[in-house]
């Protein structure tokens, strides 16, 4: 649905025929509160030669979340899902942290190769998922249950139970460090440009859409579903390493446990407001960068409130219930008395 | 799915084994295995009061458990569960201890309130034909944050009754005690055991799970009773949350988090098919079982860690997955 060069106008005229609109609208619908009812949430102030401010916080919070719906995107594009991520990303903090070490002056391994590591570890939990989908035949919510219970145990395993807390500061930059803006939004931008390139200027995006939408139909075509779906689900592994590197970076440490807490889910709403059918067959990754900020800017909206961070929580279950609902075609029908009926 | 099992072997065909009980008969066998093992390895596990609070600890599990069996038997999935022990516990605690509201009117008003919860999502799954998925995470998310819009602190429960109930201890005859928890459980397995075989309700929860366009086609009441199974569920995790409240004496909305994974765990180590259709209940009371025994083994070594039950756990799962692929492809062929 988007394409890298495409002009301007080209881009608009899709946003409206697809289902960005809403999503753009409730990003909108929510700034523009804040707007009216937030005093100074759209000051930004620039200290040290960075900038400071609400909408700065919430791309800085909000860029795990962001890189996570796009591996996410993927993985729903072909009608799975992946539950694992939360685990997962908390599985690539701990090894980043406990190659690296507590000390503050140096590395025990040097950073690229903590990183690495890191990532090859994500990047084989999302491998791994990808055989019990594809290889195994297991449907995508089992299989990849098997990592969300395991995973945060073996996370606890790498970390042998503590918190390993991260004092070396080049490490810190990645998730909490700034080249004017937020550095971990080049990151995002980096992994959007990769995706994006890797599905609409290669055949891969038109695969994941025609499993997605006729699975039996796109093995007649001679489709091989299997290296597809490995692909997708590695892809959504390497990302949900990306974004554990990002969060423990961000809070210098690494937490077995409670790292990416319901993250899987937070990823899965994303995608869901961003535009993209929970059943598979399209799938939009501004959609789901727009969804990821949705959620970012509720929370941080509640958050500048002054209102206890769990409630939160409520919030996201009407938004659920709204997004699912606006899916739901039986819903739709409701209305289509009133309304002409439209397509999408 | 009569099959002869190995057609050579004479005991086989005599006893002409059920392949539909080899998923429940492996996981009843492991349980049995492991705690022989664990009885021979570690002394004082084999005792009559080890085993009791294997009980007394995960009776709450179990009756969340059984509730879980229903929706995934019937192809769906719940994950408000965990949300919902929370909630009921946080609740009752505020009721009790704020309201002064006396137990007779807050058990009840809690069941109730659990029973409706799950009817909403049943209604949102079957009606707007939201993935079960989807809806109970929208179910999950409400009832976390409604705990906190209830306090964000802990309540201790003072209440003399909840006290009462807590701290009573059934003898049994063989030594050992037991609480009334685990009374409520072994009561709430037998209800269930028998809702699913002996009524019309549980046999349309088995044809639902194994093809609900045919449950549909058959005249089956298939609106009627999803919406029931998912009540059923939130009446159970509601009950599962009083139970819980007698066991730690305080509500807190941080209360079993994470258990809903356990819970499915238990559920598909337990022999059920988590695509639907296939399995018992009381395959189910030994899933919760197996888990209970591999933290009472932890805790007794002393030198594993409390990580080590999330893999073994994980590893179990992956293991019976396996299994169902295997038999479900011995099924077709």
């Amino acid at each position: 649905m988007t394409s890298l060069t495409a002009k301007p106008g080209a881009v608009w005229a899709r946003v409206r025929v697809g289902n960005l609109t809403w999503a753009i609208l409730a990003l909108l619908l929510i700034l523009g509160f804040n707007f009216f009812f937030t005093p100074g949430f759209f000051t930004i102030q620039v200290r040290d030669g960075h900038l400071f401010g609400s909408l700065i916080d919430i791309l800085t919070f909000g860029a795990s979340l962001m890189i996570l719906a796009i591996g996410m995107t993927l993985v729903i594009g072909t009608g799975g899902v992946d539950l694992s991520v939360g685990p997962v990303a908390a599985i690539s903090g701990a090894v980043a942290a406990s190659l690296i070490g507590g000390a503050s002056d140096a590395s025990q391994t040097p950073l690229w190769l903590a990183v690495s590591a890191a990532l090859l570890v994500a990047g084989l939990c999302g491998a791994w998922n990808g055989v019990l989908v594809a290889w195994a035949g297991i449907q995508p919510i089992i299989a990849t249950l098997i990592l969300m219970v395991a995973g945060r145990g073996i996370a606890q395993l790498i970390t042998k139970g503590q918190i390993l807390t991260i004092y070396y500061e080049p490490y810190h930059f990645i998730g909490g460090g700034f080249l004017v803006i937020p550095f971990s939004i080049f990151i995002v931008a980096a992994v959007y440009t990769v995706v994006a390139l890797l599905t609409r200027r290669t055949a891969l995006g038109l695969l994941i859409e025609a499993i997605g939408n006729n699975a039996s139909a796109s093995r007649y075509s001679g489709i091989d579903q299997r290296l597809v779906k490995l692909l997708v689900y590695t892809i959504s592994g390497l990302c949900a390493g990306v974004a554990g590197i990002i969060i423990s970076s961000n809070v210098r440490s690494a937490d077995g446990n409670n790292a990416g807490l319901w993250f899987e889910l937070d990823a899965i709403l994303a995608v869901a407001i961003g535009g993209t059918a929970l059943s598979g067959g399209r799938f939009s990754l501004v959609g789901s960068l727009i969804g990821a900020l949705i959620i970012q800017s509720l929370v941080t909206t509640i958050y500048s409130f002054g209102v206890a961070p769990e409630v939160t929580l409520v919030v996201k279950a009407v938004v659920v219930c709204i997004v699912s609902l606006l899916q739901s075609a039986r819903f739709r029908a409701l209305f289509r008395g009133a309304s002409q009926p439209q397509g999408g | 799915m009569l099959a002869q099992f190995g057609n050579p072997r004479a005991w086989a065909a005599r006893f002409r084994f059920d392949r539909r009980y080899l998923p429940v008969s492996v996981t009843i066998g492991l349980f049995v295995l492991f705690y022989t093992l664990a009885a021979l390895r570690y002394t004082g596990i084999g005792t009559v009061q080890v085993f009791s609070n294997l009980l007394i600890d995960n009776a709450f599990l179990f009756i969340s458990a059984i509730g879980m069996t229903f929706v995934i038997l019937s192809g769906g999935i719940d994950l408000s569960v965990a949300a919902v022990i929370a909630f009921t516990s946080i609740l009752s605690a505020a009721l009790l201890e704020q309201a002064m509201l006396s137990p007779v009117i807050v058990i009840p008003l809690v069941l109730l309130i659990g029973a409706l919860f799950g009817a909403a999502m049943g209604a949102l799954i079957h009606y707007f034909a939201i993935p079960p998925f989807i809806a109970t995470l929208a179910g999950m998310f409400l009832a976390r944050g409604a705990c906190f819009l209830i306090s964000i602190y802990a309540i201790p429960i003072e209440n003399a009754f909840y006290r009462a109930v807590a701290q009573y201890q059934i003898r049994l005859p063989i030594g050992g005690f037991i609480s009334i928890n685990v009374v409520i459980a072994l009561l709430m397995l037998v209800v269930a055991i028998y809702i699913l075989h002996y009524t019309r309700f549980g046999r349309t929860v088995y044809a639902i799970g194994g093809n609900e366009q045919s449950a549909l086609l058959m005249g089956l009441p298939v609106a009627r009773t999803k919406v029931l199974i998912y009540a059923l569920n939130g009446f159970c995790s509601a009950l599962a949350g009083v139970v819980y409240s007698f066991y730690m004496l305080s509500g807190y909305g941080l209360y079993a988090n994470g258990f809903e994974l356990d819970i499915i765990a238990a559920v598909v180590i337990g022999g059920t098919l988590l695509s639907g259709g296939f399995g018992y209940v009381i395959g189910t009371f030994f899933g919760v079982l197996i888990q209970g025994l591999i933290q009472v083994v932890i805790t007794f070594d002393g030198t594993l860690n409390s990580w080590w039950t999330r893999i073994v756990v994980g590893v179990l799962t992956l293991f019976f997955i396996g299994m169902q692929r295997f038999l479900i492809g011995k099924g077709h062929s």
